[in-house]
């Protein structure tokens, strides 16, 4: 049997490969896409905890945040649309209007 | 009762997953970061497989997979995608963002691998059957509430988009 | 039938009934929308108005008055408040932060229906989307399971990403939706993983359930990595939500780009909506974790007042000004949770973030009322320069202005003194006497920007000359924001009552031991 720690050790792997994408990518598109990577490592855990409790809560929790990945996808899928329509880029250093 | 090559499905799915997920940051092309977004996702489920939630392995399958990602493509169709390929791909502080990324990597795993005698293992047999009734059931009885909720999160998405996306609305 | 009754009871619908009826009339502003003409958009307003009363009367005469009752004939509250199986608590914790989101709702309504107007962008998905984000904010006030607290912080997200780029034909409007939403997703990942670690350590997603676990795992093994690790990543979300710094870089672009009355909204009912989320974890899921976590505030709150107060100076934007007061404002809230010993909150910091909430409600939405009222046909209004020479041009708005800016100074007869007051007085109470005089030390900071824009109000001559006037309903929001700042300066008693008693949390008895 894999132990538990394995696929805690994968999740942490999964969602620090996130948090790089997002640090580090210019394309908004893809740190869309890394956001997406940190949540599936999310739900990785939390499958992987609801095994090791025996109990199914983290199961229903990975169905919750499916939900939400899909709604912020939608959303902000819908929002690059809007900022490409008025700019015509995509690279996250040239939507610089509000001085950081 | 445990299949005898599970040790291996276990390897060879987050050998996929991982290296798939440095596609994803790692390609020029979005189409490509897609397509490598995908098998991610399908490793993972292979590997809610093994951890007996089928029906979360089915969601992710078809909600994932066959809804995300497709928006994600359409969205790359829609958009000009040549003149992205062309413009540089990383930001200037990518080394920076790199270096904390991974420490932070290195910590969770350290964290874990010291760790794990933290979580207690239980003797209870895990629900094998039915697992896709019983979450089912426990959304209607234990998780009412946020059920709902997550209609009206969905209704917000929908007029969000629309409320972003369309011209004249 | 009986099967679904049996989950889904009567007293159930009733704990429901503020969040339900908020979504029906928005569901109502949504259907009717597509029927009016141009002309008759402001019924929009007076639908949500309406769903908003609605819900403040179905709280006060199902819930409050028979919690009241309840407890004034000492019943066991806990069986009382717990709906949905122990997934929400209507106590008076969350009766106190409803009315607050109900009242801030409603204000920015009566803020925005002009200002939509002058931006050619009134339409009723506006509205319905404030009434859903409420129902979230709601949901995050009354959940004590982690899938609740969630799913509705989500909920009052997402709902403001789309306010926030709500003008998408202005490029600052949707390049701040942008920035909000990256970085609210990437938050919420990081929140969802904390969540992820509390599940895996007590294997339960109800607070009380995983305090009982964490106080067991602490007897044994006090700085397991494991725990550091799911309170890092639990409390990182939350202070994002909140925008303490270092976590707050999404807040003064986000809030300079939305449309104005929506930056008040999410200056006030978001900021007061994350803090009931984060008091709701922090005092009632994750207590037992309080000598690890306590350092972490210190810096946290240290960072945010210096950071927010420091960036306040040199701000000539007025959204972005207030931006980073409102970050600053959050570093003074912190110390209220600071105060207290390693096991122990005191009571009078937590009632003093719970004052503080409700007089900033107020006041901000008083500033940024004034502040939307400046935005007219070809004038953006929301640089320093125009706000110069308001008094010449409208004295009564200046004068508001003024009253509302002494207030987040903290000048006594004002109500935001009283927020002041009780956090500082908890600090001294409990020994921590360097943080209460940095912390005094930056109130004078405050001052000096603050009093910079009344400078601009009275001294400078006007930039331009178009006039400044005021629809109807704005005049009622500006003269219900002034009255509460001036009426809760001279008048705490009554509002310190309601915060001691929204202090209650359900009589549950951990919470009330660690608040004594």
């Amino acid at each position: 049997m894999v132990p538990i720690s394995y696929y805690l050790v994968l999740s942490a792997i999964l969602f620090s490969l996130g948090v790089v994408g997002f640090l580090i990518k210019r394309n908004l598109i893809t740190l869309f896409m890394s956001i997406e990577l940190m949540l599936n490592a999310v739900n990785l855990a939390f499958v992987a905890f609801a095994w090791q409790w025996k109990s199914l809560n983290g199961q229903v929790f990975v169905f919750f945040v499916m939900v939400v990945a899909a709604a912020e996808a939608a959303v902000g899928l819908a929002i690059i649309i809007a900022v490409f329509r008025t700019r015509e880029t995509l690279n996250v250093d040239r939507v610089n209007l509000l001085k950081l | 009762m445990d299949p005898v090559a599970t040790p291996y499905f276990f390897y060879g799915l987050s050998a996929v997953a991982v290296l798939s997920a440095v596609g994803v940051i790692m390609r020029r092309n979005p189409v490509h970061s897609a397509i490598a977004l995908i098998f991610t996702l399908l490793s993972l489920a292979g590997l809610y497989l093994m951890l007996y939630a089928p029906f979360v392995a089915g969601v992710q399958i078809i909600l994932y997979v066959g809804g995300i990602v497709v928006l994600f493509l359409f969205v790359i169709m829609l958009i000009n995608i040549e003149r992205m390929q062309r413009e540089y791909q990383f930001n200037k502080q990518w080394l920076v963002g790199l270096l904390a990324a991974a420490a932070l990597g290195a910590l969770f795993v350290a964290v874990y691998v010291k760790g794990q005698s933290i979580f207690p293992q239980h003797a209870v047999r895990f629900p094998e059957q039915l697992n896709t009734q019983q979450v089912g059931k426990m959304l209607y009885v234990d998780y009412l509430l946020p059920f709902e909720i997550a209609s009206l999160l969905l209704l917000v998405a929908i007029v969000g988009a629309v409320v972003m996306a369309k011209k004249r609305i | 039938m009986s099967a679904f009754s049996q989950y889904f009871t009567g007293f159930d619908y009733t704990l429901s009934l503020p969040m339900v009826l908020l979504t029906l009339f928005a569901l109502g502003v949504l259907l009717i929308d597509l029927m009016l003409p141009v002309e008759w958009k402001r019924l929009n307003a007076v639908t949500a108005l309406l769903g908003i009363m609605f819900s403040g009367a179905a709280l006060f005469l199902r819930i409050q008055v028979p919690y009241r009752a309840a407890e004034a004939r000492g019943m066991s509250l806990y069986r009382f408040t717990h709906g949905f199986g122990g997934s929400i608590a209507m106590d008076s914790f969350a009766i106190y932060f409803f009315y607050l989101f109900l009242a801030a709702g409603a204000i920015t309504i009566l803020m925005s229906t002009r200002y939509l107007e002058v931006e050619k962008e009134n339409h009723g998905e506006f509205y319905a989307l404030i009434l859903l984000s409420m129902v979230g904010m709601m949901g995050m006030a009354c959940g004590t399971d982690l899938i609740v607290l969630f799913i509705s912080l989500e909920l009052m997200a997402i709902s403001t990403y789309v306010l926030v780029g709500f003008l998408r034909r202005d490029r600052r409007s949707n390049e701040a939706s942008l920035k909000y939403l990256l970085l609210g997703a990437f938050s919420s990942g990081i929140f969802a993983y904390g969540l992820s670690l509390l599940y895996g350590l007590t294997g339960s997603t109800r607070l009380p359930q995983i305090a009982a676990m964490l106080n067991g795992y602490l007897a044994t093994r006090p700085t397991d990595p494991i725990l550091v690790l799911a309170l890092i990543t639990t409390a990182t979300g939350l202070l994002f939500k909140i925008a303490a710094v270092p976590f707050h870089q999404w807040a003064p672009d986000a809030y300079e780009g939305a449309p104005t009355s929506i930056t008040g909204f999410m200056s006030v009912a978001g900021k007061a909506a994350a803090w009931a989320l984060l008091l709701r974890i922090f005092l009632y899921g994750i207590h037992p974790l309080r000598p690890l976590y306590l350092p972490l505030l210190v810096f946290v709150a240290i960072a945010t007042m210096t950071g927010g107060n420091l960036a306040a100076l040199t701000q000539t934007n007025l959204k972005r000004l207030f931006a980073y007061s409102s970050i600053a404002h959050v570093g003074y809230m912190l110390l209220g949770l600071i105060a207290g010993d390693q096991h122990r909150v005191n009571a009078d910091g937590i009632k003093g973030i719970l004052i503080y909430l409700l007089v900033y409600t107020f006041m901000n939405l008083g500033v940024f009322a004034v502040i939307t009222s400046l935005r007219r046909r070809d004038i953006i209004g929301d640089e320093l320069d125009d706000i110069s020479g308001l008094w010449f041009k409208a004295p009564t708005e200046a004068v508001l202005m003024m009253t509302f800016l002494l207030s987040l100074a903290g000048i006594p007869p004002l109500a935001g003194f009283y927020g002041k007051y009780f956090i500082f007085l908890s600090l001294i109470g409990t020994g921590h006497y360097a943080l209460a005089s940095l912390a005094v030390v930056y109130v004078a900071v405050a001052l000096y920007y603050y009093i910079k824009v009344v400078n601009a109000m009275f001294m400078r001559p006007a930039v331009d000359t178009v006039p400044v006037s005021l629809s109807p309903a704005m005049r009622v929001a500006l003269f219900v924001t002034a009255v509460a700042t001036v009426g809760i300066g001279l008048v705490p008693d009554p509002f310190i009552r309601a915060a001691t008693w929204s202090l209650h949390l359900a009589q549950y008895a951990p919470v009330a031991q660690l608040l004594r």
